[in-house]
């Protein structure tokens, strides 16, 4: 039962890690809340849903199109309805309405066009088990675990050893001096929202295949706004272990206690951990910028 | 017809003190609460509990209601305002906060959970609505135009300069959260008694999206502004039925319109009054 509950716990929590490191990238280069993270992993999952059901695409090349799309929408998000505000220097908490704002729109269009019907994946992946020690896990956990960290160590590889990594994580420490220094702020935060949709792309396919399909799934983004802020917003391996610390912890309290404190548990958790470690496990200490 | 427009013109009302009263709190102090829903339904649901069960008085009910919006404003407001967090962290905290709220109206005995508490006593009257809107109203006017509620500009501009000219931080903040959390709560209690039932899926985050919208929309730091851009918010929608499906869509394309092209709101700074109505006459005739 314990390690059960644990293997369950580390499957969600691979997909919050990955949502969370998504929406970490976005925090640690313009330093707001991306609201409209969890709408992009929402047109993400549909994107997959509607290339594997209509189009009759195989499983693969179907999440590899929904990457594609998410991270294309990130994009446009980006040069729609942030780089005005990055140019002009607003302030975080306009860069926030205006997430706020795309996220309402996307998801109301959504269900404005498509409607708001659940769809199910097809149960491919869902049906079949591992199981090993007395302990069994789901064809899908295991692709969402091993799947989350592939992805996962490939950005942290892609960070650390390309030029435009380079060029983030110079311009996630300043954005102003790194730009006297010949980086290209533009194209550099563009690809931080590429990257981050692509995460998203990934991200609503899980989502989609273990749970449902419906315009209103990016509400789960929360949780990964929980993890980024546990783990420290910013840090990308605090991003990680938010994610699954927050996994972990809910499966146990939705096992051991009750499935319906489980939300309740997560926010006084975020609640109480703000109060005591404000930067979180990993973060660097930020003051407002004044 | 007649009875329909009231009911419009009373729903708007209803919003409309919702919509000041988170006005005078992310307007004036820049905190950016997105949990406003639970004092709306914490408001809604001890007023209607107290007449459905308790039969309580009417007007005492809405008092209780308030009187509990701003305990449970408390809560969530003496922890967050002291550990002064950041203005995301803050966000995220009262969306948490709110989520966590409706959660428990779901599973709570007294509020029948998410079946809702159907046929609460039909009470509010649009004579009812409009007194409470002017009264909500006049006092927030004063708060603003008050010591305290310079102070409060004073915090929103730029707090640091503020705690060094030895405004207290949080009292500014918790004060006008209270005010905020009153007046969302006396709202919610009109509206239980208007539509005479309620259940824990009307105060989700979309509603605290909506009166965030207005205030955004109206114009952070107005009074007047948010009192307009609800009333369009609400009333447009009312009016044209057909475009319910599409009413959130343009919510959410407006609050990227104006971020992008007019990030003051429509009326920016500005209060609308008799005033300046007379100096837009002035201009012409000169």
């Amino acid at each position: 039962m314990f390690i059960q509950t644990l293997v369950t716990g580390l499957a969600i929590g691979g997909i919050y890690a990955l949502m969370a490191v998504g929406y970490s990238l976005v925090f640690s280069i313009l330093n707001f809340s991306n609201f409209a993270y969890g709408s992009i992993i929402m047109l993400g999952a549909y994107i997959g849903y509607y290339l594997l059901m209509e189009m009759g695409v195989p499983v693969y090349l179907a999440i590899g199109g929904s990457i594609a799309g998410a991270a294309l929408l990130c994009l446009l998000n980006e040069r729609l309805a942030y780089s005005t505000l990055r140019k002009r220097n607003a302030p975080s908490l306009y860069f926030m309405i205006s997430a706020m704002g795309t996220s309402i729109f996307l998801e109301n269009f959504v269900y404005a066009t498509i409607g708001s019907r659940f769809y199910a994946f097809p149960e491919v992946l869902t049906q079949q088990n591992f199981s090993f020690g007395g302990v069994s896990i789901g064809m899908l956990d295991v692709f969402a675990i091993v799947f989350s960290f592939i992805a996962i160590y490939g950005l942290h590889y892609f960070l650390q050893n390309s030029r435009t990594g380079i060029a983030i994580r110079a311009a996630s420490y300043d954005m102003q001096v790194s730009q006297l220094n010949g980086v290209n702020i533009a194209r550099t935060i563009g690809w931080v929202f590429l990257l981050a949709g692509a995460l998203a792309g990934i991200s609503g396919m899980f989502l989609g295949m273990k749970y449902m399909v419906y315009p209103t799934m990016g509400w789960i983004t929360n949780k990964a706004y929980i993890a980024a802020v546990i783990g420290g917003l910013g840090s990308l391996p605090g991003a990680v272990v938010g994610g699954l610390l927050l996994g972990v912890l809910e499966t146990f309290v939705s096992a051991y206690v009750s499935s319906v404190v489980r939300d309740v548990f997560s926010f006084s958790l975020l609640v109480v951990l703000l109060l005591v470690l404000p930067t979180g496990l990993f973060g660097k200490f930020l003051e407002e910028k004044v | 017809m007649a009875e329909y427009i009231s009911g419009v013109i009373t729903f708007s009302l209803i919003y409309v003190i919702a919509t000041v009263g988170l006005a005078v709190f992310t307007g004036f102090t820049g905190l950016f609460s997105l949990g406003h829903a639970a004092f709306f339904a914490v408001g809604a649901y001890t007023a209607s509990i107290l007449t459905y069960f308790y039969d309580v008085n009417y007007y005492l009910a809405l008092v209780a209601g308030m009187a509990m919006a701003a305990v449970v404003g408390t809560i969530i407001g003496y922890p967050t305002l002291r550990a002064k967090l950041r203005s995301d962290y803050f966000a995220i905290a009262t969306l948490g906060f709110g989520e966590a709220v409706r959660v428990l109206l779901e599973n709570l005995e007294i509020t029948q959970g998410a079946r809702g508490l159907p046929g609460i006593a039909n009470e509010t009257t649009l004579t009812v609505v409009v007194i409470a809107t002017i009264l909500v109203i006049w006092v927030a006017r004063n708060f603003v135009y008050s010591r305290y509620g310079r102070a409060a500009i004073a915090v929103r501009e730029d707090f640091v300069a503020a705690e060094m000219m030895g405004i207290n931080l949080f009292q500014v903040r918790m004060r006008s959260l209270l005010f905020s959390a009153m007046t969302a709560g006396l709202a919610g209690g009109l509206f239980a008694h208007y539509v005479s039932f309620i259940q824990p899926g009307m105060f989700t985050a979309y509603l605290s999206t909506q009166l965030t919208a207005s205030v955004v929309a109206g114009g952070m730091g107005s009074i007047t502004g948010p009192v307009v851009a609800a009333v369009l918010f609400v009333a447009i929608p009312e009016a044209l039925r057909v475009a319910s499906m599409w009413r959130l869509v343009a919510y959410g394309f407006l609050l990227v319109a104006i971020m992008v092209f007019r990030p003051q709101g429509l009326f920016g700074y500005k209060e609308i009054s008799l005033h300046s109505f007379r100096r837009l006459f002035r201009k012409e005739v000169s």
